[in-house]
């Protein structure tokens, strides 16, 4: 394995500072624990990543807002809606999937598949999540469109803070912050459509009729919209996600990661139309890799916890270099080992196999595979059968045995159904119920729903039957059945 | 001590803690960490103002909202109760045969029924209600009193051998006690009743103890043993009775005559509940 970047080396262009000195900002004179946030004012930047950015917001954006509204055939009494969350009703609906709260361990199956694919994704290529589809990045990105839009790009920005209070000013700030809040209510709004009828909703939103949950979720998520997304931030990334401190976890010397390429653009400095590019870097300190960077970093300090690794830079610094006529990719999407490589003269290997991305990969067939596998088999009825523990069989006046059983049937289609059930492992047993007796007792189970019966099993008087025969019970209507094992107990392990 | 240093790579100022050779970078926290503080500080201002917060020497600060925990399950109770009332008075209307036909009142009376027993019958019938020695099992087709909805509806009203009016009445005479039969008959008589369910027995026994059976039993237990449910005799040919079937039990019942006693539960629990628990023991004995 090639050396890799020595970590060790201090930062070119910082020097050591103490806490307190370094809490010495704008507005905080005095210094001490606590640092006040510095502004950021990212630059409009153009390029093939912020294209791919800009894509990707569209998209989420628009499933977002659109899913709860697309409306799905189901038969009457039932949520005409394809991505519904019912609380009241206690079901999921999603498309021709349609969950109820026990199978929860599918939303944990599903919940496990993406954290693995995170983990995949991250060891590959690092914080993609972060840079292009984390929704505190989306939407982040969506409120520095309206920003841009009222108060113009980065330097306008900048001037218009610095400047006294005017109309200019006065209005700029409140068209923004407006549509910011906007955008937050829309959101919250969006949220709630999960959990209701949307057009039912859309309208009682307005009456005053809707369920109070409603209001208050709606309140909920206009407020942290408008705090994360407008005042907050990298302050969000940097000090309250999680995330950034557990994908060092993931990444190692072979995963992508925006990276400056020292080497290369080392020494920096300023370079004047016409001079020679020997003897010195590529880089030539315009900054433009920092001003577009929405986390306010400096990626030619190294990889960083800040880093979202959403190719801004990349995108800045190709633009510049094009200008200057240098070759691109002075910042690009690369890994420490191959530069590290590069650094000593060998040829840069990529290893997108290797023992953490198997490990990733196998867990995520395997907890996909299984998610999926029991969710494409699930029945469409279950039955479930609780034994009677007192009495645990019941003799009578003529010798037969009767066991009792509590009879769960859970029908998951949208119709009404009638099981037959008969229970299988006692020569001649008959089975009764209130107000029927045969060899199968008939129980009608509304659409939908789960319902409770006791069924009794007789084994026939004389029936020479070991003390416990294994049995089941077999629930059948038309193309559904549902089966449970269970034993009956013949009593003769307990003599009259 | 604390032994701050700075740190090579970043530049910042450690905390001077180590642990096993990690040191804390001393970056400073943000801002609005702070304002979160002071927020948290207000909000408890106004928890106070608003809530039951402070303990007093008599009582507490009782807050601007008046929130009372104790007076929510007061009304989450009162809302029960009314629950209750809907499903108690759908058993009211409804005959008890109309009760074990719709699977919706069916559940909800074994639901009822089932505790009702739990906190009622179960001390002597058991929790399973297979009962023991002088006390009935419930759950078998073995009833001495009639085993159908009304019988067992009848039977939890009225009690048995209560002393009450309409209660269920019998009475097996002490012939032993009494002095009514000779030792020697009982034996003979026990003999005879053996036979009867169908057990291997002396047969100059049974065959002297046919006219005293006749004389003395018949008239309630019929002239074949096969009981009277009228009568609340026992049918004397399945050997399965409440005081026992071996031939001790049998002669100590002929000596000394045993009758329990049920309680009346009319008047003690509602019409409705003896509905609910009639359905549940009729339904979990099988349904005659
Ligand atoms: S944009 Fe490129 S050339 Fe410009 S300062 Fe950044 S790294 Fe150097
Ligand atoms: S350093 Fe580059 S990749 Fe990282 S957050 Fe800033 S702009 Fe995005």
């Amino acid at each position: 394995m090639p050396t890799l970047i020595d970590n060790t080396r201090k930062p070119d262009n910082r020097s050591a500072v103490s806490a307190a000195e370094r809490a010495k900002g704008k507005g905080d004179a005095k210094g001490g624990l606590y640092k006040p946030r510095q502004p950021i004012y990212p630059k409009l930047v153009h390029g093939k990543w912020r294209m791919v950015k800009w894509a990707l917001l569209i998209a989420t954006l628009g499933v977002y807002y659109i899913t709860p509204w697309i409306r799905w055939g189901r038969p009457e009494g039932f949520p005409q809606q394809a991505a519904l969350v019912d609380f009241t009703g206690r079901r999921f609906y999603f498309f021709d999937i349609q969950l109820w709260p026990q199978e929860v361990y599918l939303f944990t199956g599903v919940l496990i598949a993406a954290a693995l694919a995170l983990f995949l994704t991250t060891a590959l290529f690092g914080r993609l999540w972060c840079g292009y589809a984390c929704p505190q990045t989306v939407w982040t990105d969506l409120y520095i469109v309206v920003e841009r839009l009222f108060e113009g790009d980065r330097n306008a920005r900048m001037r218009l803070d610095a400047a006294p209070w005017s109309f200019d000013k006065l209005w700029r700030k409140t068209g923004k912050h407006l549509v910011w809040l906007g955008i937050a209510f829309g959101t919250g709004g969006a949220w709630i459509f999960y959990f209701h009828d949307a057009p039912t909703l859309i309208r009682t939103f307005w009456t005053g009729e809707a369920p109070a949950t409603a209001y208050v979720s709606c309140a909920l998520l206009t407020a942290t919209t408008y705090i994360f997304a407008g005042w907050m931030r990298e302050q969000v990334c940097t000090y309250m996600c999680p995330w950034p401190r557990i994908q060092g976890a993931m990444l190692d010397q072979h995963s992508l990661q925006v990276t400056y390429l020292r080497e290369r653009g080392e020494p920096r400095g300023a370079h004047k139309k016409g001079q020679s590019w020997e003897g010195r870097g590529d880089c030539i300190d315009c900054r433009q890799c920092v001003v577009v960077c929405p986390m306010g970093i400096d990626i030619r300090d190294g990889s960083q916890l800040e880093c979202i690794n959403c190719g801004l830079c990349v995108d800045a610094c190709d633009d510049i270099l094009g200008k200057l006529g240098r070759p691109t990719g002075l910042i690009a999407y690369d890994t420490d080992a191959a530069v590290a490589a590069r650094t000593c003269g060998q040829k840069a290997v990529y290893k997108p196999v290797r023992s953490r991305t198997i490990y990733y990969a196998v867990a995520l067939t395997i907890v996909g595979g299984l998610t999926l596998w029991s969710l494409v088999t699930r029945p469409k009825a279950d039955l479930h059968v609780i034994r009677d523990r007192n009495p645990i069989f019941v003799r009578m006046h003529d010798g037969a045995v009767r066991d009792g059983y509590t009879l769960k049937i859970t029908n998951r289609t949208f119709a009404e159904r009638r099981f037959d059930v008969a229970f299988e492992g006692v020569a001649g047993a008959r089975l009764s119920q209130p107000g029927q007796t045969g060899d199968k007792v008939t129980l009608m189970v509304p659409a939908d729903q789960v319902i409770s019966a006791r069924v009794f099993v007789t084994a026939p008087a004389g029936a020479d039957l070991p003390a416990s025969v294994a049995g089941r019970f077999v629930a059948k209507s038309g193309d559904v059945t549902a089966e449970s094992k269970t034993v009956f107990l013949s009593g003769a392990a307990n003599p009259q | 001590m604390a032994d701050r240093k700075i740190d090579d790579a970043t530049g910042v100022e450690t905390t001077g803690h180590e642990w096993d050779g990690i040191r804390e970078l001393d970056n400073p926290l943000p801002r609005w960490w702070l304002w979160i503080w002071y927020a948290t500080i207000a909000f408890s201002i106004g928890y106070w103002v608003l809530m039951p917060a402070w303990p007093g020497l008599h009582g507490y600060t009782k807050g601007l909202l008046n929130k009372s925990d104790r007076a929510e399950v007061g009304q989450e109770l009162k809302a029960l109760d009314k629950q209750r009332g809907e499903g108690a008075a759908m058993l009211r209307t409804a005959s008890l045969e109309q009760i074990e036909k719709d699977p919706k009142l069916l559940a909800y009376a074994q639901q009822v029924g089932q505790s009702v027993f739990g906190d009622n019958c179960a001390t002597c019938h058991g929790i399973g209600g297979t009962g023991s020695k002088g006390y009935a099992n419930l759950r078998d087709d073995v009833w001495l009193w009639g085993g159908k909805l009304e019988d067992i509806q009848y039977t939890i009203t009225h009690g048995v051998r209560t002393g009450a009016e309409g209660a269920r009445m019998s009475q097996m005479p002490a012939f032993g006690r009494d002095e009514m039969l000779q030792p020697k008959q009982i034996d003979d008589l026990t003999e005879y009743v053996v036979n009867l369910s169908h057990r291997p027995a002396d047969a100059a026994a049974v065959a002297r103890a046919a006219p005293l059976f006749e004389a003395q039993c018949s008239a309630c237990h019929g002239p074949q043993g096969l009981g009277n449910q009228q009568l609340g005799a026992p049918n004397l040919t399945d050997a399965d009775w409440l005081f026992g079937s071996d031939r001790a039990s049998i002669r100590g019942q002929i000596y000394a005559g045993n009758g329990g006693v049920m309680p009346t539960w009319g008047g003690r629990l509602s019409p409705e509940t003896i509905k609910a628990l009639s359905v549940y023991i009729h339904s979990n004995a099988g349904g005659q």
